[in-house]
């Protein structure tokens, strides 16, 4: 039982080792193996959902030290569900890039992939602050081969501003590691947030500080303003299947402020309890504000999809800063349909930009492309559910993350801001869609490849999260209100890690 | 000690702040280098500053230098010079695509002046030409 734990970690490590071998065979081998280890990871990810369903913490010692003097790795319903998207978004990315033969633009695309993986659901397993910082580095060391992946100059330049901010974000992690542990003696969370619950009035202000440092950390991680500005860019200029499982990263950062902020400063945390949440709160609403004015300034379709996903984190950021369970259940729900239906929409971009050929995804009249009623359709589909509008998933999320915000004190300008940026969005996508489906010019050839079906079969499977989400609305908001209520029972979570005992054999 | 190495810290991080914001990318990687050694000394000093204290278990030990921090830097360390060297090898493979070594790529100003510069050139050469 308690290896089960590991195996999501362990698994992508052991797979990105076979796949350096197998690099150096065909690329069907290589595709056969990845595909068959990211089908295997959607269905450990669900045997891990289950096993998280039965309430309590299934914790992993590491070396069989015991918490607080070694790592531990912790499954409860957050990880599992963040390790199921992480899987299924991966699935999909993966196949696009074997449909389309991204793969083959350089080498050990699937290599990276699977070191991807590792660092992601490392991240999302790790109940320890300074293994957080490793895998995070894992999880950036991968990301900057795979958004380099093909090469081409405008792709070196968004990267290195990708890299050179990362590289900082990594350094003022360490600052507020290295803060904590001097203050507290301690980096395993459960510790931490035990210790700072009984820590003297005089460390009070150095504990605020580092935390808030670690909030610029994750901000940086989800793009949350004003450190967004390196999202767009690095996310239009990379190749399609690296910017659909990138939809991931900025959820990284989301669930890092979730599960360090909220378990660290939580209500138990004295007179830091949720100090950080109305700068939360108050950046999101700035983060969706300018988003929405990004969305209507885009001039390419990825660079607008890219800033519907910005929009999507901060949403999701004021769902975090209202802080009530309603609210992070609404946030969880949202979080499942704006991952996966932002990943959908980057490979239909790529679709699109194939099939119009020299026009590529600009927004410009162009000659009508091959299959475009159904391509079309998809467009029209995914953007009514990112954009929140009925009858699909984007607008369940967003209602439910509105009803939450009536008992907060700020929601005249939280409903205000959520609703004009949705209308600006609306009619932003409205015009790109009709640009590119209906303006178009009468003579002349298909501009562009033929569809390729395969290829928009991944499309087809991110899409069904839409209406799954709100067919089975119920049982998974079921579901979304136990990981919340468990997120916000701390006293548990420290238990239950601090009181996990060495295994004698 | 501990002014001199909290006075180290901070004029390394300063130092590093001041490069990283320079535009071009070399001074970005000695900046980011130097932020990676202030914060390398800061979490070892973060285990207290002891002189000739054993980090492991003696039973003739009257104290003990905090272990951990040590570890932590020795991680921090490798992950950093990683990335250092990734960071270089990109900055090049920039500089050899882009054409120059800005942090933005082509700078248009720049290639605006280079781009009149070189019209005078040819323009005097175009009236030396008519003259004779």
């Amino acid at each position: 039982m308690m290896l089960l734990t590991a195996l999501p970690v362990l698994i992508p490590l052991i797979a990105g080792f076979l796949l350096i071998f197998a690099s150096t065979k065909s690329y069907r081998l290589q595709r056969v193996l990845n595909l068959a280890i990211v089908f295997g990871l959607i269905l450990l990810s669900f045997k891990l959902v289950n096993t998280s369903l039965l309430g309590g913490h299934q914790v992993y010692l590491l070396g069989n030290w015991v918490a607080p003097f070694g790592i531990v790795f912790v499954l409860d319903q957050l990880s599992a569900l963040m390790v199921l998207i992480t899987s299924i978004l991966a699935f999909g990315a993966l196949w696009y890039a074997v449909a389309t033969k991204a793969d083959e633009n350089g080498s050990y695309f699937h290599v990276l992939f699977q070191f991807q993986l590792l660092g992601l659901n490392g991240a999302f397993m790790t109940g320890d602050l300074f293994n957080l910082f490793v895998f995070f580095e894992v999880l950036l060391l991968a990301s900057y081969g795979l958004l380099l992946h093909g090469s081409g100059a405008a792709r070196t330049k968004a990267g290195l501003h990708y890299v050179v901010i990362n590289l900082i974000g990594s350094t003022l992690f360490l600052f507020a590691v290295g803060a904590l542990y001097g203050v507290l003696g301690t980096l395993n969370m459960a510790d931490l947030a035990a210790k700072i619950s009984t820590a003297p009035a005089e460390n009070l202000g150095l504990i605020a500080a580092a935390g808030l440092l670690l909030l610029v950390v994750f901000g940086i991680k989800s793009a949350m303003f004003p450190l967004y500005l390196w999202l767009p860019n690095a996310y239009s200029q990379t190749s399609a299947p690296v910017a659909a499982l990138f939809a991931i990263m900025t959820k990284v950062g989301i669930y890092a402020i979730i599960r360090v902020h909220g378990t660290l400063f939580g209500i138990e945390a004295g007179e830091l309890a949720n100090f950080y949440t109305p700068w939360i709160l108050g950046l999101g609403l700035i983060t969706l504000a300018l988003s929405a004015l990004g969305v209507s300034a885009s001039t390419v379709l990825r660079e607008q999809v890219a800033y519907l996903v910005l929009s999507s984190v901060a949403i999701l950021l004021i769902g975090i800063g209202i802080n009530s369970p309603a609210a992070l259940a609404a946030t969880f729900y949202y979080l499942i349909h704006s991952t996966l239906i932002a990943g959908g929409l980057f490979l239909l971009a790529d679709v699109i930009a194939r099939g119009r050929g020299e026009f590529q995804d600009q927004f410009v009249t162009a000659p009508s492309m091959s299959s475009a009623i159904l391509v079309g359709s998809f467009f029209m589909f995914g953007v009514v559910a990112i954009t929140g509008m009925p009858p699909l998933s984007g607008f369940m999320g967003k209602m439910l993350i509105l009803s939450a915000a009536l008992d907060h004190a700020w929601f005249a300008s939280i409903l205000a801001v959520v609703l004009i940026a949705g209308l600006l969005m609306i009619i932003a996508v409205a015009r790109s869609g009709s640009l590119m489906f209906y303006n178009t010019k009468e003579v002349g050839e298909i501009p562009g490849e033929k569809l390729n079906a395969y290829a928009l079969l991944a499309v087809i499977g991110l899409f069904m999260t839409g209406p799954i989400l709100v067919i089975f609305a119920n049982p998974i908001t079921a579901f979304t209100e136990l990981v919340a209520q468990q997120q916000f029972n701390n006293q548990a979570y420290i238990d239950a890690i601090l009181n996990t005992p060495a295994k004698t054999e | 000690m501990e002014w001199l190495i909290a006075i180290m810290i901070g004029v390394m991080t300063s130092a590093g702040v001041y490069l990283t914001l320079r535009a071009r990318t070399f001074p970005v990687v000695l900046g980011l280098t130097l932020l990676a050694y202030a914060v390398n000394l800061f979490l070892f000093t973060m285990g207290r500053l002891t002189v000739g204290q054993p980090a492991i278990i003696n039973p003739e030990a009257t104290g003990y230098a905090d272990p951990l921090p040590q570890a932590l830097v020795l991680t921090a360390i490798v992950i950093a010079f990683g990335m250092t060297a990734f960071l270089i090898v990109l900055a090049l493979k920039s500089r050899g695509e882009l054409g120059n070594d800005h942090v933005d790529g082509l700078d248009a100003d720049e290639l605006k002046l280079k781009k009149l510069a070189e019209d005078k050139v040819k323009d005097v050469a175009e009236n030396k030409e008519s003259n004779t």
